[in-house]
């Protein structure tokens, strides 16, 4: 406002100016208004259109905050805070977070209620994972300020990760090394725990791999028994059936022998324990091979908690998981992640783009196609779950189950694809996703000049040549910017998921080594489902939160990686087919 | 003033070519669903010579030219009536294949309209939709087709970069060499100048000059200048009636109608 009060003067003083020279000519001017009409100074909505910006801007800029925030600090190695209650007692563990309650007072002491009705009935806790939930029957307990009489926080006493029972909070009293108890030395221990950790994986890789490849092949063997007598009746399978009957006999005795070695290294493992004293003087004394991480919280510095904070995160993102998810790694979950979605956009891929290349390419326009078109765009609103409904009955239950009948009939009456996987799942995201590939396609292909086919058709290319050498090229960038968008949605989908295939546990992966190496029929694991079992199905929601950012956090990541690749791809595609060769 | 139309015949004063028509029109209607936009139009386009087509806006002059290699199947809605004939086969009987009568007639269009590849690419597109893949053949195209459209000394040490970053010109010319490459009969070239800027323009005059004798020509222009520089015979079309049709030189001082005299002289369109 002050700029155009500076600048008045001197224009209508020009104005004035002109007037007087022409005065004969010209009749003075109108004097114009210059207040502020607020729609002719431009842009009235412009503020509105911004501000909406800017709201979005911020929720969102808010929302990864939290996520940020509260997933970046879970791994971070926190003090153990030994408390000295009012009544005596003592308890230890590692402050969580704190609220503001209203405590209930009839049960409090005299001085206790004197000092909360100063406060207006309120008083401050603050929630202690206290742990060792094998000696406690929980993990966690609320402390509120009243009753704690002083804080400490003692070096010696130390934070276990165990594989089973969780997270143990104590002082160690002793070991047993080889069978010798002795007192504790830092550096054994070190060194032994390093020791017995490798012996755990063993076990599991012997387990896993080769007892878990056994198991396999005899299974096997069963159902080709199995199939034998189908086909040819119980006379005709006679040989057949001896065959693999030898067969199987063989697999047992190598069965027998590694689970001798299985048993063998347990044995020696039973001869390593440490004995752990919790605050109140238990005691308890777990094999060194079941503590995974094992740390003096009071006692480090800065460099050591790093340590810790990142070999945390590598487990998380390179381990399986433990404690019904709460503990440990994601890695199957990010596996059954990514190779749903690659397999949901190889799905989703060719099939809304052939749809929409006769839509747009072959199709008459006219009444039915416009029918076709808004089908096709309101298929986009419906509910996912529906879609999972959809998926199970018809790809798990018809399809599947038809499968089932022709191929795997040995098998029956335990079903192979006839129940959730991970190809209908992907299958069930791809008709999910397919509305945005077909939308994105034909808004795509539209955009592409006529001038270009008709170049084309004049060269004497037929119509699918011109599709195929000049149309698709060049609406590619924006038939991959549709996929994106598809993966994106597909990446994010949880609720039809849980009907067709995504499980709290699975057993194995997809992909392994075993013949046929691929296993569409296997249930997977899933980050999103992951975050709302382990946050809203677990046994220990209090315990599970954390590992909920974390999650989220890295789901997010494994999304914004996946995009930022296929529009890496995109750009060099557009650069490519801009200059390139076909 | 439409009325008067129908009743006037066409005047003719055509020089003819010793090697007699490439392209016969007789008789020939054409409507887009209920609007009629050629009035029975009868003309041979002589071989190896220019024919321009000229004429006011909407006249119908581009719409005859793409029913040459039949680019109008593409629009909905399009009927027509009587007959266009090339070496005695009426291109719009039944069965004919479109394919192979487009193949003979190379088109050039109002923008130049490369496609997304490399110049290499653009002109062995002809040969490469019809299943030719030998190198050699190719090479030898790029370098026959370039050179006839001027194109080859600028062009032949960028062959396989993008063909979209000629000038307008370049590409142009590029287009020109793409519509020969598969050694067409008839050069369809429609406003092939109207994007350009004088100098390229000017360049493109020269390659067509080049070029007739090899190539019948037929051009439609906006140009009255242009058509009377290149070509041999004019068509005037006013209203979807082909009002007259011959050589060139009398057109522009002699004409015999009235209405191309107002138009020539720029008395209208």
């Amino acid at each position: 406002m002050t700029s155009y009060n500076q600048q008045l003067p001197p224009a209508s003083g020009a104005a004035g100016v002109a007037a007087v020279a022409t005065k004969d000519t010209i009749a003075p001017r109108a004097r114009r208004r210059y207040s502020a009409d607020l729609s002719a100074l431009g842009e009235p909505a412009l503020w509105g259109f911004g501000g909406a910006l800017a709201l979005g801007i911020i929720m969102i800029a808010l929302f990864l905050m939290v996520v940020l925030y509260n997933g970046a600090t879970t791994f971070w190695p926190k003090p153990i805070d030994q408390v000295e209650l009012t009544d005596g007692s003592v308890i230890a563990g590692v402050e969580r977070r704190g609220t503001i309650f209203r405590p209930d007072l009839p049960r409090l002491t005299e001085d206790q209620r004197a000092e909360v009705e100063a406060n207006d009935g309120f008083a401050y806790r603050t929630l202690y994972q206290t742990a060792n939930f094998d000696l406690y029957g929980d993990d966690f307990q609320w402390v509120a300020d009243f009753e704690t009489a002083n804080i400490t926080q003692p070096e010696d006493f130390y934070y276990f990760e165990r594989q089973t029972w969780g997270v143990f909070v104590g002082r160690i009293a002793s070991m047993t090394i080889d069978g010798q108890e002795m007192a504790y030395d830092p550096a054994v221990l070190r060194r032994e725990q390093r020791a017995a950790r490798e012996r755990f994986t063993e076990i599991r890789n012997l387990e896993r791999r080769e007892i878990g490849g056994l198991n396999f092949q005899i299974e096997r063997e069963r159902l080709n028994q199995r199939r034998a007598v189908l086909r040819m009746g119980e006379d005709g399978a006679a040989p057949v059936v001896a065959e693999s009957q030898a067969r199987i006999a063989e697999l047992q005795a190598e069965f027998q022998e590694l689970q001798a070695r299985v048993n063998e290294i347990r044995s020696t493992d039973r001869r390593y324990t440490v004995t752990l004293e919790e605050v109140g003087g238990r005691q308890i004394a777990p094999e060194i091979s079941q503590i995974v991480r094992y740390y003096p919280a009071n006692a480090i510095g800065f460099f050591d908690k790093l340590g810790i904070y990142v070999s945390r995160w590598w487990e998380f993102v390179s381990a399986e998981p433990r404690e019904a998810n709460t503990q440990g790694g994601v890695l199957p979950a990010i596996f059954g992640t990514v190779a749903m979605t690659l397999l949901m956009v190889v799905f989703v891929a060719p099939f809304g783009v052939i749809t929409a290349l006769y839509l747009r390419e072959y199709a008459k326009q006219g009444r039915i196609t416009s029918i076709v078109r808004i089908s096709v765009n309101n298929l986009a609103g419906v509910p996912s779950i529906v879609y999972g409904v959809f998926g199970l009955g018809f790809f798990a239950y018809t399809m599947g189950g038809t499968i089932d009948q022709l191929f795997y009939p040995e098998n029956l009456p335990n079903p192979t694809f006839g129940k959730g996987g991970i190809l209908w799942a992907s299958l069930t995201l791809a008709l999910l996703t397919v509305p945005v590939v077909i939308v994105a396609t034909e808004e795509a292909l539209a955009a592409v000049p006529r001038s270009m086919r008709e170049g084309s058709l004049a060269c004497g290319a037929s119509k699918w040549q011109t599709i195929r050498y000049v149309v698709l090229p060049k609406a590619l960038p924006g038939i991959m910017t549709g996929m994106i968008l598809a993966m994106a949605r597909g990446a994010g989908e949880v609720a039809p998921l849980m009907l067709v295939g995504v499980v709290k546990l699975a057993p194995a992966l997809p992909i392994d080594t075993f013949y046929p190496f691929i296993h569409l029929d296997r249930s997977f694991m899933h980050l999103g489902f992951h975050i709302f079992d382990v946050g809203f199905q677990s046994r220990n929601s209090e315990a599970g939160k954390p590992m909920v950012f974390v999650t989220t956090l890295l789901l997010l990541a494994l999304i914004v990686t996946m995009n930022a690749t296929a529009i890496i791809i995109r750009n060099r595609l557009k650069r490519k087919y801009a200059t390139g060769q076909f | 003033m439409s009325e008067t139309l129908e009743f006037e015949p066409t005047a003719y004063h055509v020089k003819k070519s010793s090697e007699g028509p490439a392209l016969e029109i007789k008789d020939f209607n054409l409507w887009y669903g209920d609007t009629q936009a050629l009035f029975n139009n009868n003309l041979e386009i002589q071989k190896g010579q220019v024919t321009a087509l000229i004429g006011p806006s909407g006249c119908g002059k581009s719409t005859l030219l793409r029913c040459l290699n039949r680019m109008n199947d593409l629009v909905d809605g399009l009927r027509i009536e009587g007959q266009i004939t090339v070496d005695g086969f009426d291109i719009y009987a039944r069965g004919v294949d479109v394919i192979a009568l487009r193949k003979r007639m190379g088109m050039v269009f109002q923008k130049p309209n490369p496609f997304a590849m490399s110049i290499y690419d653009n002109i062995t597109y002809p040969l490469r939709v019809d299943g030719v893949t030998k190198k050699s053949i190719l090479d030898d195209t790029v370098e026959h087709a370039l050179s006839k459209a001027a194109l080859w000394k600028e062009a032949k040490d960028r062959l396989n970069e993008s063909a979209l970053g000629l000038s307008g010109g370049q590409q142009q010319r590029l287009c020109i060499a793409r519509a020969i490459a598969s050694d067409p009969e008839v050069l369809l070239m429609d406003e092939p100048c109207s994007a350009l800027d004088p100098i390229a323009t000017a360049r493109i005059e020269e390659l067509i000059e080049e070029l007739k004798g090899s190539y019948s020509i037929v051009m439609v222009t906006h140009s009255m200048a242009q058509a009377a520089r290149v070509s041999d015979n004019t068509a005037f079309m006013y209203l979807g009636r082909l009002i007259e049709y011959g050589d060139t030189d009398t057109i522009f001082t002699n004409p015999q109608k009235t209405r191309t005299n107002d138009y020539v002289t720029g008395r209208f369109g």
